[in-house]
């Protein structure tokens, strides 16, 4: 009797999980495809959703359909893929690394990613790959670099690596990759300083749809790795030895883990530069929401960092407009209050 | 890596203050006869210094701004250099004189031991400054906004190393030509212009162009064109591609100096604006790659840029 009891309520439990995860995301996805749909229709031009989508103008004179379809729509959908790209790889760091200020910079994949990037422009690179140009594709490989350095350690004991020890490496390794940006910035010329200067404030006027198609290469990975991990995560985060206990190929989870956030993060960077916060304010809003239940917190993120960069953007595109603010302004100055705050409230 | 570091400095096109220092290189791109005009070697020598002054004249000046290295050498005071910045290209004659950093990183202690009598630096190079006010070494400070403040700078320069006449002369000159260059494009439509200066190579990002303040909005004006961007009072403006499609400009001019695009590359990189295709300039084929220093340095190679400007816009002018 009691066994059946118990059948019973292990399996109200899973149907009340499976429900809140659709709840979840059914309210997260509702605003991200909200922010999707709306985002395009504002910026700093009026232009007429009529006129856009008029097939008898042709295309070379239709300036309100390549407002539309060049100027905002790929913006949109890069900001919605590096918003939940982030905000993702910011909830893995956080179980991974079990702190709670863990983000997609910890571990130095950003920072591999501006020194690609930061090369690229001061050493003049020119090339491209099926219309990407050299300074994302540069920063990609250096995000790729990084992910070697770290993943070496993290594979260094063959018990694997305490969480602590990875955090240590990684904070090193994003030391160290500092320190040679600030090298190349050294080399650099003026013009060249101004550009790795900007770079470094994110942006996501990417202007076509090229970048954000080679983006989602890896991406497609790093969702793919994402998918496998939110139970794991959820028993992980209590402790490596408990999960052991209940089966967990910790080593294999954690391995998954990282080169699925740090090729996330990696894309993310190479497409917008190094949008900060995103990765570790979306994380804690969304567990304030929905609770510390991973099968939430990942879905829920990568939903609500899209409409979250999304918004950003729409900020950065017209609060001074003509002019546009570079995003990463928007998500510090819009991000550093609220994080400031949810770190107090903790204390 | 070969790097021709061509510079205009970040305070100068993209600072707040009003010193605008600039740092350039030559790239040894001639432009016919233009060039004989602006910046031939006879011009850079035989105007003398008064001799009336001479003993108080500065002898040994070291020129950290390339452009006032420029003026010197116009206004034949180019054999008193003592010493110029690592950015200097212009004249050929800079490559044998001994370098003594730039804007950010001067070094003190080799302008010191090069025993200047005069030392043109930067306005806001305030602690190099501090150090040379300290040391007892005279100053000139540089400072720079528009395209008038070229030619009262060279006044000034001149009267303060004793080569007034010559510098006056030069200033006149280069007042003359840019006059010319106004009048002959005088009457023809003048064509709304976007005039960028930074641009990620094969892509439509971080483009960088001049907005309606600064010398080169000034050059673009006096060539007949008109400032897409006139309306901003910044010298530098960052376009998202709404804007580049909302200003539609007619004509694009992208500046390039040092050696970031490879001319064999233009074609490419002219091809990357065809992602906007309702801008009428696009349209038009009317997007063009110019590649010299004389864009970044205000000095007397102003003109050239200029003329280069006049000749892109109003290429009839020059055929009539």
């Amino acid at each position: 009797m009691a066994v059946h009891a118990d059948t019973l309520a292990a399996g109200g439990r899973r149907a009340s999980v499976r429900q809140r995860i659709l709840w979840t995301v059914a309210g997260f996805g509702t605003l991200a495809a909200a922010a999707i749909l709306f985002a395009p229709l504002v910026g700093s031009t009026r232009i007429q959703l009529g006129t856009a989508f008029d097939r008898s103008i042709p295309y070379a004179d239709n300036i309100d359909a390549q407002i539309f379809f060049v100027a905002r729509l790929p913006r949109v959908l890069a900001a919605a893929l590096v918003g939940s790209a982030l905000a993702v790889s910011g909830v893995v760091f956080q179980a991974l690394l079990r702190n709670p200020l863990a983000s997609p910079d910890t571990l130095g994949v950003s920072a591999g990613a501006s020194l690609g990037a930061m090369m690229a422009i001061t050493f003049n690179l020119d090339f491209s790959l099926l219309g990407v140009s050299a300074v994302p594709l540069a920063s990609f490989a250096g995000s790729l670099g990084a992910l070697a350095i770290v993943y070496g350690l993290s594979t260094a004991r063959r018990r694997g690596t305490s969480a602590l020890v990875l955090l240590l490496g990684g904070v090193t390794v994003q030391a160290l990759l500092s320190a040679v940006i600030a090298f190349v910035q050294y080399l650099a010329d003026f013009t060249q300083t101004f550009r790795n200067v900007r770079w470094l404030m994110g942006s996501l006027d990417v202007a076509s749809y090229s970048p954000i198609l080679a983006a989602l290469v890896p991406m497609a990975v790093a969702w793919a790795g994402f998918a496998t991990l939110p139970r794991m995560l959820d028993l992980i985060s209590i402790g490596s030895e408990s999960a052991a206990a209940r089966g967990v190929n910790i080593e294999r989870t954690e391995r998954i883990a990282l080169v699925s956030a740090s090729l996330a993060t990696g894309a993310a960077v190479s497409l917008a530069g190094p949008v900060s916060f995103v990765g570790i304010i979306v994380p804690h809003l969304v567990r304030l929401i929905v609770g510390a239940d991973h099968r939430l917190v990942l879905p829920a993120s990568a939903l609500f960092g899209a409409a979250f960069l999304i918004g950003c953007d729409l900020i950065a595109r017209t609060v001074i407009a003509p002019l546009v603010l570079p995003v990463g302004i928007v998500t510090a100055i819009l991000g550093g209050p609220v994080f400031l705050w949810l770190l107090f409230r903790r204390l | 890596m070969r790097r021709i570091a061509a510079v205009v400095s970040v305070v100068a096109l993209f600072g707040t203050a009003k010193a605008a220092p600039y740092a350039g290189s030559y790239i040894g791109h001639g432009f016919g006869d233009v060039k004989a005009q602006a910046a031939p070697s006879s011009s850079y020598v035989g105007h003398g210094f008064s001799r009336a002054a001479a003993e108080d004249l500065p002898r040994r000046i070291i020129s950290l701004v390339p452009a006032t290295t420029e003026m010197l050498f116009a206004m034949g005071a180019g054999d008193r250099i003592a010493g110029v910045s690592n950015y200097d290209r212009f004249p050929p004659e800079t490559a044998r004189l001994p370098k003594v950093g730039g804007l950010i990183d001067p070094d003190v202690e080799r302008v010191l031991s090069l025993k200047p009598d005069l030392v043109v630096v930067y306005d806001t190079q305030t602690d190099l400054k501090r150090q040379l006010e300290r040391a007892k070494v005279p100053m000139f400070p540089y400072v720079h906004r528009g395209l008038p403040d070229i030619t009262e700078t060279m006044r000034a320069l001149g009267a303060r190393v004793g080569a007034k006449p010559a510098a006056d002369a030069a200033a006149a000159r280069i007042e003359r030509e840019l006059a010319a260059i106004s009048r002959r494009v005088a009457g023809q439509p003048r064509p709304k212009t976007l005039l960028v200066f930074g641009r990620e190579q094969g892509a439509l990002r971080q483009v960088t162009a001049s907005g309606g303040y600064g010398f080169l909005h000034d050059v673009l004006e006096v060539a007949g064109g008109a400032d897409v961007l006139a309306d901003l009072r910044k010298q530098s403006v960052e376009m998202s591609a709404e804007m580049i499609l909302t200003r539609a400009p007619e004509v694009i001019i992208e500046l390039h100096y040092g050696d970031p695009v490879k001319p064999e590359n233009f074609d490419a990189e002219r091809r990357v604006w065809d992602a906007l295709p309702s801008v009428p300039a696009v349209r038009h084929s009317r997007v063009y790659l110019l590649d010299g220093s004389e864009f970044v340095v205000p000095g007397p190679r102003i003109v050239l840029a200029a003329e280069r400007f006049a000749r892109t816009l109003h290429p009839e002018a020059w055929e009539r």
